[in-house]
């Protein structure tokens, strides 16, 4: 195995790991503003359980983000340092404005957050729950801010300084607001609640279902369910959105999601197939034809550019793309048909008895991972060969002072810890969540048990 | 009013700032760590924890932050350092990592055994980061071989040589004397009369490690003191310094803990401080090959983006001062455990 495919392979592990964690933050962050403004509100002691609880569960989240998130820091450094060379100037700036904007904002009131309940006032307290949310979310905008650029690069000139080529910036707020980013960073944030959203579902699911905490599994259900519903017909907009402009800015791109081969013709949308690429010809698909040019046009009879307008060696990997691409959206589809019907069961009253759908409702919570997860895989995949779109190809970008071997061995380290720490985490969730939003009496006979346990 | 400012030294100066506030807050958790084995019982360990348990993170963000900064202004020293140091800093991303998730999941049980063995990973990894910086800085100082297209063309072994280790451990020793000192302010009554007897200890070692590792710059490493041949008023830190070290057992004695900890600090800015003067204007010496050296113009970004990044920072630092000092008020005092803590 080579340099590039292992430094890839490393990069998608890494960041496929870290991206577990920040959606469920960012998602959890807007539940836990809900609950504490509630708590606030009514002074209903059953809300400061549950706050409690899930600040808990978020400060699991956040401590597995921030570990995983470390190594995201450096490794453009580490194995990308050619490309860390040609983008500093541009790149570099968002990542560093996340550092100061969002990083310190985040962890510093994330103190108060989960030990500050008797240091500080209920409302400092829910200053600090607003403040961490907020932190949360200003990070998610710098990173695809810094992804966008990758995507659809603006607001650079391209100059040799010191025997190096290289991006430069020329215009801040047109690298900020290139063509994809403010689409793709709504897209972003929609899933992200999603991701939090189906978690405190299918925690409440789990509650209703085993008899236990009722009552905060109701008032879960109902909070969760509520930004579920808002997100996932958000993301039809956005993703609509989104895919119009991957057909303007990388129209490479859309044709591998497509699987559109012919270089300029009328597409047709499939709702899926099996690409075999070197034939050009999709398997056991089902289609509907005209419907992508109507998507983006608005006319079925658009001609739209296919894979062979481009060069060979301009064309990113068709099946994967196309596979994860309608991965992505059959689970939209499904998260919205989910919420929904959940939604017309708790008018109806209905709910809180229908067993077999609360089953269904527990194990959701995979769901937004996957689409998260398979829809980074179209996004970044779907850039390829190119790293930075049109500018830098990925095989140009490597650290030229590493070999494939010392990338082998950090990447079997890599991959070994963080399934290590997956399992840990699924490990200390799963006895988190079966202790439960105790009440807080209870939590002080759990502390006096420990405490006699540890004696001395 | 037409004020020529050198934004190169300007980052220069901002980028050294982000590593110090690093050194000084991550120091003494990183020290608290190194210390931490050396508490047998379960409540005293635990005490250690929820000393650094608000903020230790929070500390962490300086260097990531420094590490964004160093990306954006000088991108070709964050290229050739991570990149030549490969093998070093996958070895520094492990330990961060296990640090981090040691704290996090230490006392999510009750088993002795589970407790222990996070113990031995925190303490093991806390030493271990410290100790890697170390062997960083000491690299830099002596200077690493790059080629003309500044790529680090040496081995890892040989990151590892006397000079290095020796920085490595003087780190160690620095940071265990910070965190011990922050320990006798976050403990009281037994605890914090044993911690105290490990301050003098600290500070004994951490002078031994100090004037060897200065005595061996001064001989092999002349380079790093021309500097200050050439403005000699630069002198007054190296003096301060002392001042600053020979302060903290004199406090410590009155029981002003406070201060003490306010002179490490200091010891810690005006090591950081000499290290930088040391080396400017290179960022990374190249040795041999002298004419290889990233210095902070042909290292660095843009004159644009460096304003651009300046305003950044004008904008963000006193958010981060004020809110950096609110929560270290509002976590003020001794430690008490309770229902939410580690």
């Amino acid at each position: 195995m080579d340099h590039e495919f292992l430094s890839r392979l490393q990069f998608a592990i890494t960041v496929g790991f870290h991206y577990i964690y920040p959606p469920m933050s960012i998602g959890l962050g807007v539940v836990l503003i809900i609950m504490e403004g509630l708590y606030l509100k009514t002074k209903n002691k059953m809300y400061e359980n549950l706050t409690k609880f899930w600040v808990k569960i978020f400060a699991l989240t956040f401590a597995l983000g921030v570990a995983s998130g470390i190594v995201m820091e450096f490794q453009f450094g580490t194995n990308w340092a050619t490309y860390s060379r040609f983008v500093g100037d541009v790149f570099g700036s968002p990542l560093a404005a996340e550092g100061i904007f969002a990083f310190f904002l985040e962890s510093g009131f994330l103190a108060i957050l989960v030990f500050g309940w008797d240091k500080v006032k209920p409302i400092t307290h829910f200053i600090s729950t607003i403040m961490v949310a907020l932190g949360a979310h200003f990070s998610a905008i710098w990173i695809v801010v810094a992804n966008s650029w990758m995507q659809t690069p603006a607001g650079y000139h391209i100059v040799e300084r010191n025997g190096f080529v290289r991006a430069e910036i020329t215009d801040f707020w047109a690298m900020v607001f290139n063509p994809s980013s403010m689409d793709r960073l709504s897209h972003v944030i929609f899933g992200c609640w999603l991701t939090g959203a189906f978690f405190v579902i299918s925690v409440s699911a789990y509650y209703i279902l085993k008899n236990k905490f009722i009552e905060e599994g109701k008032i879960g259900l109902k909070i969760g369910l509520a930004i579920a519903l808002v997100a996932s017909l958000a993301q039809l907009i956005t993703g609509h959105s989104s895919a119009k402009g991957v057909a303007e800015n990388q129209p490479a791109k859309l044709a591998a999601m497509e699987a559109h081969f012919e270089k300029l013709a009328p597409a047709d949308l499939y709702l899926f197939g099996w690409v075999d690429e070197q034939n050009q010809k999709v398997n056991f698909g089902v289609k509907i034809p005209g419907l992508l040019s109507w998507l983006i046009y608005g006319d079925t009879k658009a001609e739209v550019k296919g894979l062979n307008a481009f060069p060979e060696d301009e064309r990113p990997p068709i099946n994967i793309v196309f596979q994860s691409y309608h991965i992505m959206i059959a689970i939209g589809m499904l998260l919205i048909l989910i919420s929904s019907i959940s939604f017309l069961l708790m008018y109806l009253n209905k709910l809180f008895n229908l067993k077999a759908w609360l089953y269904l409702l527990v194990f959701s919570v995979v769901l937004p991972h996957l689409a998260n997860q398979f829809g980074w895989i179209a996004a970044e995949v779907g850039r390829q060969p190119w790293i930075v779109y049109g500018l830098l190809k990925t095989k140009d970008a490597l650290s030229k002072a590493v070999d494939a071997t010392q990338v082998g061995i950090s990447l079997f380290l890599f991959t070994a810890i963080y399934l290590m720490l997956f399992f840990l985490f699924l490990y200390l969730l799963d006895k988190k969540i079966k202790q439960g939003p105790t009440l807080v009496e209870n939590i002080e006979s759990e502390y006096q048990k420990q405490k006699e346990l540890f004696k001395g | 009013m037409n004020l020529q400012i050198d934004l190169n030294i300007v980052w220069f100066i901002l980028i050294g700032a982000l590593f110090a506030g690093y050194a000084i807050l991550d120091g003494f958790d990183l020290g608290v760590g190194a210390l931490h084995l050396l508490a047998k019982k379960d409540i005293d360990r635990r005490i250690f924890l929820n000393s650094i348990g608000p903020v230790w993170d929070g500390n962490e963000v300086w260097l990531v932050t420094g590490g964004g900064a160093l990306f954006a202004a000088f991108p070709h020293v964050y290229a050739t350092v991570f990149s030549g140091f490969y093998t070093a800093f996958i070895l520094l991303l492990f330990t961060l990592i296990f640090r981090a998730v040691a704290i996090e999941f230490r006392s999510k049980k009750e088993s002795p055994k589970w407790r222990n063995a996070w113990d031995i990973a925190f303490s093991i990894s806390s030493i271990l980061i410290a100790f890697l910086m170390g062997v960083a800085l000491g690299n830099i100082i002596i200077g690493i071989p790059l080629d003309k297209e500044k790529e680090f063309i040496g081995s890892f072994w040989q990151l590892l040589n006397p000079y290095a280790l020796l920085v490595g451990i003087t780190t160690v020793a620095l940071f265990m004397m910070h965190g011990a000192i922050y320990l006798a302010m976050k403990t009281e009554g037994e605890l914090q009369a044993k911690v105290r007897g490990w301050i003098n200890n600290t500070i004994i070692f951490f002078v031994i490690m100090y004037v060897s590792t200065t005595m061996v710059t001064l001989i092999f490493y002349p380079h790093m003191v021309e500097n200050i041949k050439k403005y000699p008023i630069f002198f007054i830190i190296a003096l301060l310094n002392m001042l600053a070290i020979a302060n903290i057992p004199r406090e410590i004695h009155r029981g002003k803990d406070f201060n003490a900890f306010l002179s490490s600090c200091s010891s810690i800015l005006a090591l950081l401080t000499l290290f930088a003067i040391g080396i400017f204007p290179n960022l990374v010496i190249s040795n041999p090959n002298l004419e290889n050296s990233i210095t902070i113009y042909n290292g660095a970004s843009s004159p644009k983006t460096l304003e651009i990044m300046l305003i950044m920072a004008i904008i963000g630092i006193p958010f981060v001062v004020a809110y950096t000092t609110a929560i270290y008020w509002i976590f003020r005092g001794k430690t008490k455990l309770n229902e939410l803590s580690y």
